[in-house]
Formats: C-alpha cells, structure tokens, sequence
C-alpha cells in the first residue's frame, strides 16, 4: 500500500473542498481498500464520507424511490419500501457479495466499484484501465468472464456491480453534488463505455459526489426481479445476469425494463428486448423471441463464446419468471 | 500381557481437546509467536516475485525501497551469500528427484512468481511497501506452460498380462480421455515461518506437516548439523499436503534472518501461496477399458500425462489403477510433463483422487454401455485377493460399503436411463464411485511420563494439520494408561520430541498412534509391576496381568475393591514421576491393506443455465478403526467437500503467453461455500483391521476425497446423459443441451 493522508469529512462541504483538492472519497472502503493493498489504486489522500447524512431511503413524492448514496447495501436490501416496489434492486443486493460485504459497502460505492478483471488487479499485468497505453492483456488473455457487449480493442472487462444492472434496467438517474452544485445524469450516460479511453469510467468531475440514485415512478404493478447466473451459489461475480421488471395489463406487456449484467462493459440495457416486448402478449414464445434480440452486436472473446448462448437463455429465464404465462 | 479392560474413551464421540484454545484465538500458529515465546525484536521479510514466466534478471533497482525508513535489506541473487545447498541426506526427504529451488543463488527465472529478492523491515508495512519499490529488469525468454502442447518425458511404466492386446480383442472396448485442472490446496493458514539465529543455532516455528522437514532442509541449506536446527509448529491452519515439503520461503526467512541478525518472520500473501508452495498437477488422462458383455473388465490401459516443473520431477501415485479390480491385462504409462512452473506436490488423495476420476467415470462409461448397474458391474469385478500383488487382503469391506450406501442412499429409485428424472427446470441424477487409498505405516516414537499428582504427558514430534490430533492421541493414552482424557495431555509439533514421520498419507494414527499406545502400554504395565513388587501396596503379590487401571486407579480384575492409585503409588516411592519411550517400528506386511469408499451423490442440473446443484452425498468407508466419529465426520466431510470443489469448482488459470496465474486469489479460485454444500453424511463399516496396525485404524484422512469428483460427474451423466470429461464440470460444457 503507498502511503496516504486521511480526511474524516464532517460536513458535505468540507469533503467536497477535499475532493477539489483531488482527494479520493472513501465510504465503506470495500473496493477501495482491496485495490489500495493490490496498489492498483494509490490515492494521495483519502477522504471519509461515511458520516455525512447521505443515507435516507424515501419515496419522491411523484412515487419514485431515492436511495441516499451512503445508504449500505445490506440496509436498502431489507428496506420495505424497496422490497415491495422495486423487489429487482433487493434481489440484486441480496446476491451481491457476501453478508459481510453488504454491511460495509453503499450504494454510491456499489455503482463506482472498479472491474473484477484479474489483469486490471495485477499490476504486474497491461491494462489500460490501469496504466493507460499499457495495452489490454486480457483482450487476447484468459477472458472467460469478460464482457461481450460494449468491448473495444483497449479493453473488454465487464462492470461488476449487480445493483447497476437493475438500476439501468429501471433508468435511475444519478444525483451529484459538486463544487458547482447539483446534477442528474441517468446512469446508463453516468457509466461510460470503455473505447479508447477505459480508465475513465464514470461521467463524475472533479470534486462531485454521489449524493443519491433516484429511481423513477414505473407503472404499477410492476412486477421485477434478478437472476445471477454464476458458478457458485454465493458470493461470486455473474458469469450473466438479468433484471427484468414488467408492467403487464390483460396479459398484455405495456411497459418492458430489462438490463443485463456479467456481459456488458457497462450495465447493458436491452433496449431491443424491452421494444419487442412492448404491447405483446405474454407467452413462452414470446419471451424466448426477445431474448434472442439480447445479444445483438455481440462480440465474444476466445473463452467467453459460452455467454452468447448464456445470456439469451438468461434473459428467457428470467422474462418467464417474471412475466410467467397465461 | 496386560490388557485393559475395555476402551474407555477410543471410538467415541469427543470434542477436540484444543477446541477451546482455536475458537478464542489462543491456540499459536507460526506466524503467532513473538515475545512470549522469548523471541523479541521480530522483523518482517516480504517476497518480491517474478514478473515474468521464464528468462534472467538484468538488474534489480533497490534504490528507492532502500530508502524507505524502516527498511533493514533488500536481499537477491545479486547481493546473497552462496549458501552451501548440499543435498537433503535424510531418508524421510520427500524433495523429488531434480535440484531444488534455491534462495537468490542464481539470476534464472524459472517460473512466474518465482522470489527474485526479499524486503526485511522493521514492519510488515514498510516492508510490503518496500518490496512494491524494488525495479526488476529482466530478458525475457517465452514460458512452456501448457500442458496439452509440450512435449513430455519417457514414460514410467506399470504392466501385467497385455493389456493393449487384450482391449483390441474385447467384446466391448471404450477410449476416453478425461482432463483435469490444476488445484491450489488454498489451506486457510498461508504458509509463515519465524526464523531466529543463537550464533549457529537456528530455531524456527514454520507451517509444516513434520517439524523434522523443517530442520533436515534448512541444516542442508546452511550446511550445519541438523542438531544445531530447532522446528517448532504447535498448531497448523490445514495444509492438505502443501506443508510437506520445506518450500524456498522457508530457507529465505533463515537467510534473511541471518543476514539482517535479528529474528525474521515472513508469511506469503495469499497470492503467493499460488506461485512456490506446490499444487496438485493437471493431468490429461487417455483411459481404455476392454470388457465382455456380461461386464468382466479384461484390460484396463491408462495414458497419462501429468504437469511437473524443469527444475524437479513430482510424481504421484497413480497405483489404484493396479489394484482397484480384478482386471487380468493392465498397462499405465505414466509421462510427466516439464513445463516452466513451480514443482507440484502432494493434494489431498494425491494421485488417488486423480486417477480414481477416471477409472471410476470409465467404469460409469461401461455401465452405461452395457446396461448394467453401476454397483453391480463393480461387484463383478471385484477381486479376491490383491490383484497387482497377489496377496490376501487385510481386511477389504466394499461389498459392504455398495451395500450400505445403496440402502442409505436410496440408490433403487435412481432411473438408469439419464436425462429423464425431473423436478421442475431441473434434470435430477444419482452417480457412485469407489474409492481406495493404501494403508501406510512409518517408524515413530513416543514418550509418556506419568506425575505424582497422576496426570500424564504423552510427547511426540508429530503435527495436528486438522484431523484432531492432539485429541486422538488423547484418546489412545487415555485409555491405555486408564485415565481420564483430562489427565492426559499430548504435545507436538517440535523437534525437540520423539521422531514422527510427516502427517500425510494418513498414517498418523497407525504410526504415532501405535508408538502412543506402546509407550503408554509399557508405562501402564511398569506402574503395575512396581505396585505388585511393593510390599506397602494393596496390590503386592497379585498377578501383573490380572491388574487393570481405571481412572488412574490400579485394581485387580478380580476384586476391583483391591488396589491403589497412581499418585499413592508414586508418592509412597517418592518417585516424582515414571516415564519412558515407547516406538512402533512397522515390519512389511504380507497383506494387501487398503481404505476404501463408496461415494453416492445426486445432483441437480439446470440444463438451460448449465448449472449443477449437489444435492446429497453420502459416503461409505471402510477405513479400519474409527478413533472419534466426530473427528472422523470432520475429515469425511471436509474430504467430500474438497472432492466435490475439484468436480465443480477449482481449477488454477495459466496464462499460457507469459505463465502468469491469473487466478491467483479466492475471489476468482473458487472453492465451494456454505450454500455450494448439500446434505452429507458418512458412514462407516465396522471394520477393526488387526493385522493392519496394533491399533486397527487403516487411515482415514485421504479416502475421503478419492472417488468423490467421479461420483459427482457420474451423477451429471445420470442426470443429462452428458458425458463431461473435463474437471472443473462449468456451465459452458453443460450449454447446448
């Protein structure tokens, strides 16, 4: 680990003059920490902002949800108002990490968490993400568990976080506060894709912070939730992932949110699935259908040809669990 | 000779002794002791490893770690002493034949993650930090590390009757080739040694299965007398077979101790437990099974290709192939593979648990093929007498092991047609496998001393991996002196004790066990014989072999109202204490004498996901004299456990352009967790085995693995009618159903 000065923030004002100065927020540290000690990450000076008043859990009052970024994962998993409307972002929480983890980390942190790929985290390996120009030794590398979706020559390692996936499947929008003062950006624009540019991963400033995600108000009922396809039962990354949320009226679909996770560079949206599902009867044909369209421009490495299949069959699953049939 | 009475606490049920002393954190591991073992001004020494996977160190820049305040040395093959390296001559060495690996006394890179240079600061931090700041250049040469491309060595050979004529000739002939993965043992303690140097005396606590490695290496490294070495190792978190050798760290920690003249403690990250402390080796396996229709199996042919290093050649015994069943026409070839990577060692069943794999899935294979049921073609195969050497068996209860679990498992409901059995999206399947692992034996000494207030120590240099131990040991004194098993107190893990062989093949308790129960027999009959000579005691006059001992108290079968204690005898004869050593030097028996196992599983497959749920397992062993059905539950299910993460789970990762592991930690090795473990139980048949040992006990502690991957695959066969002949079985070979 380099050596680092700490910060504990008590007020948002004082942390954010921190992160002005280039300070790196540090919440529940369980990203953070394990890449300090790889020194993959080697932050000058740390600043604490797990005291400061970012943890509420409300509805809005048009009946969206706002998670308040220092909220921890394990806290908004239990929440009844999360668990009865939103029962995809429990799910996703409560098959992320481990008991452990989910009581440390937060959701701000949850959405920045950094790439589970083994050539980022050796620093004895290329990464451009790492070390920019350095190359991608996982392009042509042992990439069984990287993404097929959104990849680019530089880099091709998926976004870890569960949470993300069924955040972008619902469009929240990422509320940060900053030097200059508020915005929103939805996360599906907050994550970036990797391009040429893969050590830049995030639309955040310098100095912003995430304050809050906001869910918006889906039609109701909304039926959702996730599926993690993963080698053990716990406390392992998704090989594919799917949040699928659905309104349906009269075993009609008319409103279709579905993301996918484990296969994208970013949490993958499946725009083309939602658009074939809207104003369609619900059937096994039909959820089969969509999910064919879940792969579209796909490119799979040499070991990862597997999640093509993988993530149709996924994203089938997970439509008939939510969606059932007539 | 006197015997006691019954066995008061052996087979039964008990709570490790040192229980207590783990679960509060009490209990000193390697890396634990300091001060109040006298060892003050503790430094830390932290590994720099290769980058690369093959090629020579150009130059190492220790400029800025030198400069970090705190740092003591920066030590590498640039600035090292040449350290005399003579060959390890004790008998018990188990380095395989080859030139081991050495501290910092050449500039070749032999493998990724090979020490290049060792940090020694005043704390770990800064040494850690330090050992991030050293420069290494290099010229890079390109790695050989895939073991299905690079060429392979002449083969060893085992063969009886012609067995590749006889596949020809066979009614039924079947060729397969299964490959499995690279395992890391992944033992919860990394390994970690204390080195402290007194002028030419070296003593250190080291993670080891047997202390005597420890000091018979490090005094061949540093060329002093093995005398002059001290190994102590009181408690070790699991080893599973990567303890057994003393790896390079070990003799880095002394050297550096040496060098900077303080004491050194240095433990490997948990990443560089992947790259110098052993693995099990991949194996690419070509099996030939040739059998007539009625399921008699007439030769067996096995081509195996296994992963070793340049620099050592590991072997592992693949001797089940010859022994498993009647099978008259045998040939194994077994060819090992140099590649540019650390030297494998021994895992858990090894070679056993690798070979059973196969043997046990072709057997599965051939069931299948013939339409008859897997317990039943094992049962026509069964032999009658060993069948590679031809001697009568020791004691050999698998029929009874097929027939016990098959009743406790339900095997009548399994459908023998795969891929029919459902419940909801998932397919459901039953598969078995056998297993053997061979009953070994080893000289080992024991000393016993009995104190006037009547509670005894029982002493030997023995090591507590994990099976129970201290606590098994207990158990046989216990009962041998008649005491109480809180009277009785047994130490390890020095060498300063009575020689032990290495824990591992599981004969610990055959081998420590007898000389345990020898020195505590001799020492119960010495009491006796010094009460029935005394005049003063009750017991003077009476027949020494009419005298048994219970809770410490001397009595005559006849009239238990007779008789005096321990402690009255030895204060009457102002004896402070008796002691004595006892052995057990095991002859070669003329008996074949194995542990077996019937491994039963069901498993649970989602075709569409291509994921494998184990639902059950039971295993069946006959594995002699169970000691503690706790400790032994202990053994068998984490034996199981270990068997069903080789089916599903590990595999360590290379890197096949530069050799790097890219899997090198548990976040993406992956072993099972709580939720990846199912229903298990074990069983075990009666079967005291006296001709085996004195003690009846035939091992337990590595048949539990064997056969337990294969009945895991067996059961996806059953379950999808998919054959999977790779381990780990992934999603992906389960996709395309």
């Amino acid at each position: 680990m380099f050596p680092f000065s700490y910060t504990n923030a008590s007020s948002l004002q004082e942390a954010l003059d921190h992160g002005q100065r280039g300070g790196r927020y540090i919440a529940g540290g369980t990203t953070l920490v394990d890449l300090m000690r790889e020194t993959v990450e080697r932050p000058d000076e740390l600043v604490d902002i797990s005291g400061l008043p970012l943890t509420e859990i409300t509805m809005t009052p048009r009946g969206g949800l706002r998670i308040g970024a220092l909220a921890r994962m394990a806290d908004v998993a239990a929440e009844p108002k999360v668990r009865n409307t939103y029962p995809v972002i429990s799910q996703a929480l409560e098959l992320s990490a481990s008991a452990q983890l989910r009581n440390m980390a937060t959701i701000g942190g949850n959405i920045m968490q950094r790439t589970r790929c083994a050539y980022f985290r050796d620093v004895s390996a290329d990464c451009n993400k790492r070390l920019p120009g350095s190359g991608c030794a996982a392009l042509h590398g042992y990439n069984r568990t990287h993404a097929i979706l959104g990849t680019s020559e530089s880099c091709v390692c998926t976004h870890p976080s569960d949470l993300a996936v069924a955040l972008a499947a619902l469009e929240a929008v990422v509320h940060l506060v900053g030097p200059d003062g508020e915005r929103d950006v939805a996360l599906t624009d907050f994550l970036l894709l990797p391009g040429g540019t893969p050590h830049r991963e995030h639309a955040v400033r310098p100095g912003e912070l995430i304050a809050a995600v906001e869910i918006p108000a889906h039609p109701r009922p909304l039926r959702s939730g996730y599926l993690k396809v993963r080698d053990r039962q716990s406390y392992e990354f998704a090989l594919t992932s799917a949040a699928v949320a659905l309104h349906i009226r009269g075993g009609v679909i008319r409103a279709a949110k579905v993301a996918a996770g484990g296969v994208g560079t970013v949490p993958w949206k499946l725009t083309a699935v939602e658009d074939h599902l809207i104003g369609r009867r619900r059937s096994p044909q039909l959820w089969s259908a969509a999910a064919d369209l879940a792969t579209e421009g796909a490119r799979p490495l040499d070991h990862n040809r597997f999640k093509i299949d993988l993530l149709k069959r996924t994203v089938e699953r997970q439509l008939l669990i939510v969606g059932g049939t007539e | 000779m006197t015997q006691q009475p019954h066995r008061a606490v052996v087979g039964t049920d008990q709570p490790r002794v040192d229980g207590r002393l783990k679960v509060t954190g009490k209990a000193r591991y390697a890396a634990d002791h300091g001060p109040a073992e006298g060892v003050d001004g503790i430094v830390h020494a932290v590994l720099v490893e290769s980058s690369i996977g093959r090629g020579r160190i150009t130059g190492i820049d220790t400029r800025a770690a030198e400069n970090l305040p705190g740092v003591l040395r920066v030590i590498h093959h640039g600035n090292a002493p040449r350290l005399p390296y003579r060959d390890n001559p004790f008998p018990d060495s188990i380095n395989p034949p080859g030139e081991r690996l050495r501290a910092f006394q050449d500039d070749l890179v032999r493998f990724f993650g090979e020490p290049v240079g060792v940090v020694v600061a005043t704390t770990l931090e800064v040494a850690r930090h330090a050992a991030r700041l050293v420069e290494v250049t290099y010229d890079v040469e390109l790695p050989v590390v895939d073991l299905s491309r690079a060429p392979a060595d002449e083969p060893e050979t085992y063969a009886r009757g012609d067995a590749d004529t006889a596949w020809e000739a066979a009614e039924v002939h079947l060729e397969m080739t299964y490959r499995m993965s690279r395992n890391h043992h992944n033992a919860m303690e990394p390994h970690a040694i204390i080195a402290r140097w007194q002028g030419e005396r070296l003593t250190v606590w080291d993670k080891t299965q047997w202390v005597a490695d420890p000091r018979n290496e490090l005094a061949a490294v540093f060329g002093i007398p093995r005398e002059a070495v001290r190994c102590l190792s009181p408690f070790v978190g699991g080893a599973f077979g990567n303890g057994g050798r003393t790896w390079v760290h070990s003799a880095i920690a002394a050297l550096a101790a040496r060098e900077v003249r303080r004491p050194v403690k240095l433990v490997l990250t948990r990443r560089q437990q992947y790259f110098t402390a052993g693995f099990r080796p991949g194996y690419e396996y070509t099996m030939r099974v040739g059998s007539d229709r009625r399921g008699r199996i007439t030769a067996m042919v096995h081509d195996v290709r296994g992963e070793s290093s340049r620099y050592e050649r590991h072997s592992d015994d693949l001797s089940i192939g010859r022994m498993l069943y009647a099978i008259p026409h045998v040939r194994q070839a077994v060819r090992h593979v140099p590649l540019d990577i650390s030297t494998p060692t021994w895992m858990r069943g090894p070679g056993w648990s690798s070979a059973a794999y196969t043997i046990e899935s072709a057997l599965d294979e051939l069931a299948h093929e013939l339409e008859i049921d897997p317990i039943e073609l094992r049962m026509r195969n069964e032999p009658t007498q060993d069948p590679a050497t031809g001697q009568p068996f020791s004691t050999r209860r698998l029929r009874e092991c097929y027939d016990v679990g098959a009743r406790e498992f339900g095997w009548h409901r399994r459908n023998p047609t795969p891929g029919v059995a459902r419940d909801g999206d998932w397919l459901i399947g039953m598969g078995m496998a056998a297993g053997a692992y061979m009953t070994e034996r080893a000289a080992a000494q024991a000393h016993v001393r009995l104190d006037a207030n009547g509670t005894a120590v029982v002493q030997s240099a023995t090591s507590d991996i994990g099976p129970g131990t201290h606590t098994s040991m207990t158990q046989v004194a216990a009962d041998a002196l008649g005491l109480p098993m809180g009277a009785v107190e047994f130490r390890l893990g020095d060498t300063a004790l009575p020689p032990a062989p290495i824990q591992a093949l599981a004969w610990t308790m055959a081998s420590v066990g007898s000389a345990v129960q020898d020195a505590c027999d001799r020492l119960r009959r010495r009491a006796i014989a010094l009460a029935v000579d005394d005049e003063r005691s009750p017991l003077h006059g009476v027949d020494p072999d009419d005298v048994a001992v219970e809770r410490g108290r001397m009595h005559a079968r006849d009239d238990p109202s007779r008789g005096e204690t321990y402690r009255q005898l030895l204060a009457r004869n102002n004896r402070p204490f008796l002691g004595l050593t006892g052995s057990y030097n095991p002859e070669e028996s003329r008996f074949s004498m194995y542990a077996y196992s019937a491994i039963f599983a069901e498993v649970a497959v989602d075709a569409r996901l291509g994921l494998v749920r184990v639902r059950r397992m039971l295993g069946v062993f006959d594995a002699g004299r169970i000691i503690n059905p706790r400790l032994a539950d202990s053994q068998a299910l984490g034996g199981m456990i270990g068997g069903i993460s080789q089916a599903l789970l590990e595999h360590t990762v290379t890197d096949h352009r530069d050799g790097r592991i890219v899997n090198a930690n548990l976040a993406d090795y992956l072993v099972p967790v709580n939720a990846d473990i199912p229903d298990m139980r074990a069983i075990y048949v009666d079967s005291v085995d006296d001709k085996a040992d004195p003690i009846g006990v035939k091992g337990l502690g590595e048949i539990v693995i064997v056969g337990v991957a294969p009945a895991v695959a067996n059961a996806v066969f059953n379950a999808t009618g998919r054959r999977i002949r790779d381990l780990p079985i992934t999603p992906e070979a389960l996709l395309g159903l």
